[in-house]
């Protein structure tokens, strides 16, 4: 956990940094910072940048985030249970997680298990993910960030293929567990309620940069109309 | 006003570049020697296909000893050239590795088998090295290129963008697996061929007593050991299963262990004198004089060896090559339901065009079954020593694997059902849209048809191998051992300039069952 000493120096800083995806410009000469213990939702529409964005925030601090992307990038003929173990391989030797990957062992089994269970995959662990709703890949992918016991939480739309009150519940449970949180939503009411600062994104740069507490949803819809 | 539009097609790339391979290979076909030299080569086909008709086994024990060595021999070389491929390609991203790989696997089967025959006889440690070596070279080709293919998404989704051996075993290899799998067991096959083969030279298995009954005229005899290697190859698929694999495993390694008696002595001989150039031999190696005689023998084997050799490897290996397009194209219809169940020469039902189709690509697996060193063989006792059997066998057996897999490869095609049928159908359809495939596949095969011909030297024909086979009968090993080097060379830059070829073309770079 990182330290008070710290914790109001920013995380994440850009000054006047311009953003590529694909050698196109996406955010232009953007200024952010991001300090730990914010809960900061991404909001706008689609292909405005918010993942071009997040990618930026995980180069900046690749060994203390929790990566959540929008494709989970599963394994796909392997167990939800190995799934999410991948996150924790840097723990562990190299004939560890070998054997490990042969037949569950019963340390890693006690690590996965209850994040698991807080995910409602219980049933599902020893499944391979190829057999898992999209539903439950999510929450596969969002297991796998969970073990990291990362500090700080970075998530592309991660609950966009659950149902509201599923979604509404694992963002509470990935906000128990990082002190701060980073994500790019869609779902408007679901960004006012669980961020502490909303970020809007349009036309490549910030237009809206506010505590959500000061925010009502009809102060976002402005983000999503023709440019 | 009329202009003339220059043609802008895709299509016009391939179509040059095919045009100079065909005009290439005619030009070659005036120069090698093609000619029939058997007085009936008729006669000789009958009695061939008389003793085909009546196979006799003249010692069961014989026959089941030798196709079991065959198949000890395989499942051996594959197990550890397996091994040493998957170590081979976990640093296939190293240029010297890669490059290793390429040395190792330019070198025939057979040629690996002469080499360790000098120094461990005619053991079961020389085929099982003679089939591994080789084969590991192959396979960490493939290993290597199936892992760079894999998805990086769920590597690049790990907290530190997997970069160490977990990583890959957790990311990389679930996900090349099963390509690896399939890869790996249709190398069984080829393994087995090429453990038949070695036969050729000595090693007890079924090609030892191929050649024998061949050349002796027992073709009733022949037939039979060629039945049953055409039902080993041909019922893998039924029996070798990769839950069984440890039994197999184990009965190999019981009923053929690894072993041989090497001489230290010779082995030590063998390669601190005799390998070493003959003027070499005892010298300083930084005089003047020694530097001259070595300048000498090196021109005198160049003349009379070297060159020769290259030439007619070359010449006979760019023929093969069209041949082998040429026959792949005739052939794909037999594997493709395009043709088989909608074409003109069917469309009597579903159900006939169905066994059809099996029918069609049961001939095709048959030609490719065959050992392209057998045909040859068979081919030269028909023909006669020419150039002409080595063609015809290249062709046949590459022809129809290439063929095989462009017939699967057109059930991909989505025609709409105004499409037009028979040769039409065929040529403005479907050959535009796989010849990009196709010369892939070709470009593919060459390396390998061209390690094959040089092979086919050791039954006569005036390529590489033919020098290299006198060098070893003569005990040059010092020859010898060049003359390898030298159709090492040869293969390796033509894989390079067949990848710069595909690159340029940008046909897939990726490997199928080949």
């Amino acid at each position: 956990m990182l330290s008070d000493r710290i914790s109001h120096r920013p995380l994440f800083q850009f000054s006047d940094q311009t953003l590529h995806y694909q050698g196109r410009t996406v955010l232009d000469r953007l200024s952010l910072s991001i300090v730990a213990g914010e809960r900061v939702a991404l909001v706008g529409g689609s292909g405005v940048g918010k993942s071009t964005l997040l990618k930026a925030l995980r180069e900046q601090l690749p060994d203390q985030v929790a990566w959540c992307p929008q494709q989970p990038g599963l394994v796909p003929m392997l167990s939800t249970f190995h799934n999410i173990y991948m996150g924790a391989l840097d723990n562990h030797s190299l004939l560890y997680n070998l054997a490990n990957l042969i037949k569950p062992l019963p340390a890693a089994r006690s690590a996965v298990e209850p994040i698991a269970k807080l995910l409602g995959l219980e049933q599902q662990l020893f499944s391979s993910t190829d057999k898992l709703s999209g539903g439950q890949q999510q929450r596969t992918s969002i297991g796998r960030a969970l073990i990291q016991k990362r500090a700080i939480f970075l998530g592309d739309e991660p609950v966009a293929n659950v149902d509201e009150y599923q979604g509404d519940a694992l963002l509470q449970l990935i906000c128990q567990r990082h002190q701060t949180v980073v994500l790019a939503l869609h779902d408007i009411a679901q960004a006012l309620s669980t961020c502490t600062r909303i970020i809007g994104l349009k036309d490549g740069a910030i237009v809206l940069d506010a505590p959500s507490n000061q925010l009502q949803a009809s102060d976002l819809a402005d983000l999503y109309g023709a440019s | 006003m009329s202009t003339t539009h220059p043609t802008n097609t895709s299509a016009s790339a391939l179509r040059n570049l095919s045009l100079w391979f065909a005009v290439s290979a005619l030009l070659c076909l005036f120069i090698i020697d093609i000619d029939i030299s058997t007085t009936d080569p008729w006669a000789e086909l009958g009695l061939m296909t008389a003793g085909a008709l009546s196979p006799s086994v003249w010692s069961w024990p014989t026959l089941i000893s030798s196709l079991a060595n065959t198949f000890a021999f395989a499942l051996q070389g594959v197990t550890f050239g397996a091994i040493g491929g998957f170590c081979l390609a976990l640093g296939y991203r190293f240029a010297l590795v890669r490059a290793f790989c390429a040395f190792i696997r330019s070198i025939h089967e057979l040629f690996w088998a002469l080499l360790f025959m000098q120094v461990a006889g005619l053991s079961s440690l020389t085929g099982l090295l003679a089939i591994a070596i080789p084969y590991a070279g192959t396979l960490a080709k493939i290993y290597g290129e199936l892992f760079e293919e894999v998805d990086p998404a769920a590597a690049n989704n790990l907290p530190r963008s997997g970069r160490n051996l977990s990583y890959f075993f957790y990311t990389v290899l679930p996900l090349a697996w099963r390509s690896m799998a399939s890869y790996t067991s249709y190398r069984v096959e080829c393994a087995i061929r090429s453990s038949a083969i070695l036969g050729f030279v000595g090693l007890p298995t079924l090609g030892f007593h191929l050649e024998t009954a061949l050349s002796d005229g027992n073709y009733s005899e022949a037939a039979a050991f060629f039945y049953a290697l055409l039902l080993l190859i041909g019922s893998l698929r039924l029996w070798l299963h990769l839950r069984l694999l440890p039994v197999y495993l184990i009965a190999v390694f019981y009923y053929l262990p690894p072993q041989a008696t090497i001489s230290w002595q010779l082995l030590v001989r063998f390669v601190s004198e005799d390998i070493v150039p003959t003027p070499l031999r005892g010298q300083s190696l930084y005089s003047g004089e020694t530097l001259n005689s070595v300048g000498h023998w090196f021109n005198l084997l160049w003349q009379q060896q070297i060159w020769p050799g290259l030439i007619n490897t070359l010449l006979l290996g760019q023929i093969s090559l069209v041949f082998t397009g040429l026959l792949a194209l005739a052939l794909l219809p037999l594997n493709s339901s395009l043709f088989i169940s909608r074409g003109r020469f069917m469309g009597r039902g579903r159900l006939l065009s169905g066994w059809t189709r099996g029918a069609g690509d049961s001939i095709l697996i048959l030609l490719r079954s065959l050992p392209e060193y057998l045909l040859a063989f068979v081919g030269l006792l028909i023909l006669g020593p020419s150039m002409l059997p080595a063609i015809l066998a290249l062709g046949i057996h590459n022809g129809a694997i290439i063929g095989h897999l462009l017939g699967r490869y057109t059930d991909e095609i989505n025609l709409r059902v105004d499409a037009s049928r028979g040769a039409t159908l065929y040529f403005y359809e479907v050959l535009p849209r796989i010849y990009r495939q196709f010369l892939a596949f070709l470009f593919y095969r060459w390396e390998v048809i061209l390690r094959e011909t040089a092979i086919l030297g050791i039954l006569g024909i005036a390529t590489l191998g033919f020098y290299i086979d006198s060098a070893f009968e003569t005990f040059r090993f010092d020859v010898a051992l060049l003359l390898i080097l030298v159709s090492a060379a040869l293969n390796m830059a033509v894989d390079q300039f067949a990848r710069y070829l595909r690159r340029r073309l940008q046909l897939k770079t990726t490997p199928e069952s080949l």
